[in-house]
């Protein structure tokens, strides 16, 4: 895939977590990213890419001193391409109870809960969950991922996940993967309209997280065609 | 459901070179760890570790670069470990393409830095490491810099209080062990992973695929740190090529490959003999 220069692809950056792995990802698959915390830059974008580690809470105060939580609803409305990625899914969210709650972008309906530090049969959960873990099909209803990032991807692909919350979509047609950590089934993929989100790391996903943003960047390349 | 193991391929450099030393001492170039990092990640590795074992006596760029070029073209997690300090050193091995960074000296000397770094960065980015070396009386004490400086700091409730400040991960080592190929320290990985619930990665001793069972299933570890066993099987299975720096004991790559109690093998030699203990992992057949 030729790379393509005129495409303005924006990797907001809220002042958390590493974005260098996912400027290198966009890279391989001929996207060539700015990483900018900038209104403006975000308004003008053609892609926006939100990723994040951390707290929902910081990642929220972050994005209202850089007064940024307006410019992503308004590019979102826009119905240009959105991908949110790790706490970049969370906080699409409308809200979280990570330490004490706090109001998310609300862009999809629905909350954020953590993991329980107890299992159902009385042993630990290891919280966070760090590691490799399959994505699904969320139902017997929505077998296919095909006209979506994750086409081509198996069905039981491993992904990999760092986090302690995770997001409990209210609409299920929202849901596009699912995953299940120490018996607790949660969704760690979503899509509604333009907004594609994951709980994992393409970028970390070694072939087949690649295999994602290629797949988006295609949609993007096309779309713009 | 329960959780998959990571199988993580651990490097310790100095300077230029990949190196191996045993009970983290008397050192042994390798290789190159580009060329080592590329074949585990082609073969299935989880995450790597780079851990910078002189740290604090040579210059630092040359790892930066190693971190940089790494992850421009690896797509799982790295994690780098080794002289880092501050705030600031946390952030530029971050900002070189690092994911996570392990601290141990720094955070013996100034617990607080673990809270400051797991705000800053997220308790996911800040991994604690603990190397361990048994006393006499039975008692498991922390040590820093590669196990020579004694603390007298007790290894449970070190990771009880690392866990209370933020830290996302605890790397616990076995001193005693490391570099041995005589087994992972079992009871000390053990008692350390129940007494957290943050996710602990069992390294030093690694030797054979019974070793590595074995402290997944008795030493209850979220993951393993395996060093020789990989880096022994690539340099006997693949022509390691490059320009070694006069550093080290460079003769071992070149004098017969006797690794006596080191048993090699393959990442998806390891994984798969994990799945037939019924041990879940990363790994398609």
């Amino acid at each position: 895939m030729a790379g393509d220069q005129t495409l303005n692809i924006v990797i907001v950056d809220c002042q958390t977590g590493n974005l260098f792995s996912v400027q290198h990802a966009c890279k391989t698959v001929g996207l060539t990213p700015i990483i900018s915390s900038k209104p403006k830059d975000i308004l003008k974008a053609d892609a926006l890419i939100l990723p994040g580690v951390g707290a929902f809470g910081d990642a929220m105060k972050n994005l209202q001193e850089l007064q940024l939580v307006q410019p992503l609803k308004d590019f979102v409305a826009s119905g240009r391409p959105f991908m949110g990625i790790c706490l970049g899914m969370q906080i699409l969210f409308s809200r979280s109870e990570e330490f004490g709650n706090h109001e998310g972008l609300n862009l999809i309906e629905g909350n954020v809960v953590k993991f329980p530090s107890i299992s159902d049969n009385g042993t630990k959960i290891k919280v966070p969950q760090i590691g490799w873990n399959k994505i699904f099909y969320p139902s017997e209803l929505k077998i296919t991922w095909d006209n979506t990032p994750l086409e081509q991807v198996s069905n039981g692909e491993f992904m990999y996940f760092v986090h302690s919350y995770y997001a409990c979509p209210s609409n299920s047609r929202d849901v596009l993967a699912i995953t299940e950590y120490e018996n607790v089934k949660y969704c760690s993929a979503i899509i509604k309209e333009n907004i594609f989100a994951t709980q994992f790391h393409p970028e970390k996903s070694a072939i087949e997280g690649i295999k994602i943003y290629r797949n988006w960047a295609k949609k993007i390349m096309t779309n713009q065609g | 459901m329960g959780k998959n193991i990571r199988v993580i391929a651990r490097l310790d450099i100095k300077g230029p070179n990949l190196v191996k030393g045993i009970h983290l001492e008397g050192l042994r170039v390798l290789g190159k760890p580009e060329q080592f990092s590329s074949y585990y990640y082609e073969m299935g590795a989880d995450e790597l570790m780079y851990v910078d074992v002189v740290a604090s006596l040579y210059d630092r760029n040359s790892l930066y670069d190693i971190i940089t070029r790494t992850a421009q073209e690896i797509f799982i997690p790295l994690t780098v470990a080794g002289g880092i300090r501050t705030i600031d050193d946390i952030n530029e091995i971050l900002r070189a393409g690092a994911d996570k960074v392990s601290l141990n000296t720094a955070a013996i000397k100034r617990p607080e830095i673990i809270k400051e770094a797991s705000r800053k960065f997220g308790s996911s980015t800040i991994v604690v490491t603990i190397e361990a070396i048994k006393q006499g009386d039975g008692r498991y004490l922390s040590f820093t810099d590669n196990g020579r400086e004694y603390t007298g700091i007790e290894v449970f409730s070190w990771a009880k209080k690392v866990e209370q400040l933020g830290a996302g991960e605890i790397v616990i080592t076995s001193v005693d062990q490391e570099g041995t190929g005589l087994g992972f320290d079992i009871e000390l990985t053990k008692m350390v992973a129940e007494a957290v619930s943050i996710p602990v990665i069992a390294h030093g001793g690694a030797g054979c695929l019974e070793d590595i069972k074995n402290v997944i299933r008795d030493g209850k570890a979220d993951a393993v740190a395996v060093a020789s066993m990989l880096h022994y099987e690539y340099i006997n299975n693949n022509i390691v090529s490059g320009d070694y720096q006069k550093e080290g004991n460079i003769e071992f790559l070149t004098s017969g490959r006797n690794f006596s109690k080191i048993k090699m093998a393959t990442i998806p030699e390891i994984k798969e003999y994990l799945q037939n203990h019924r041990i879940s992992c990363r790994f398609n057949i």
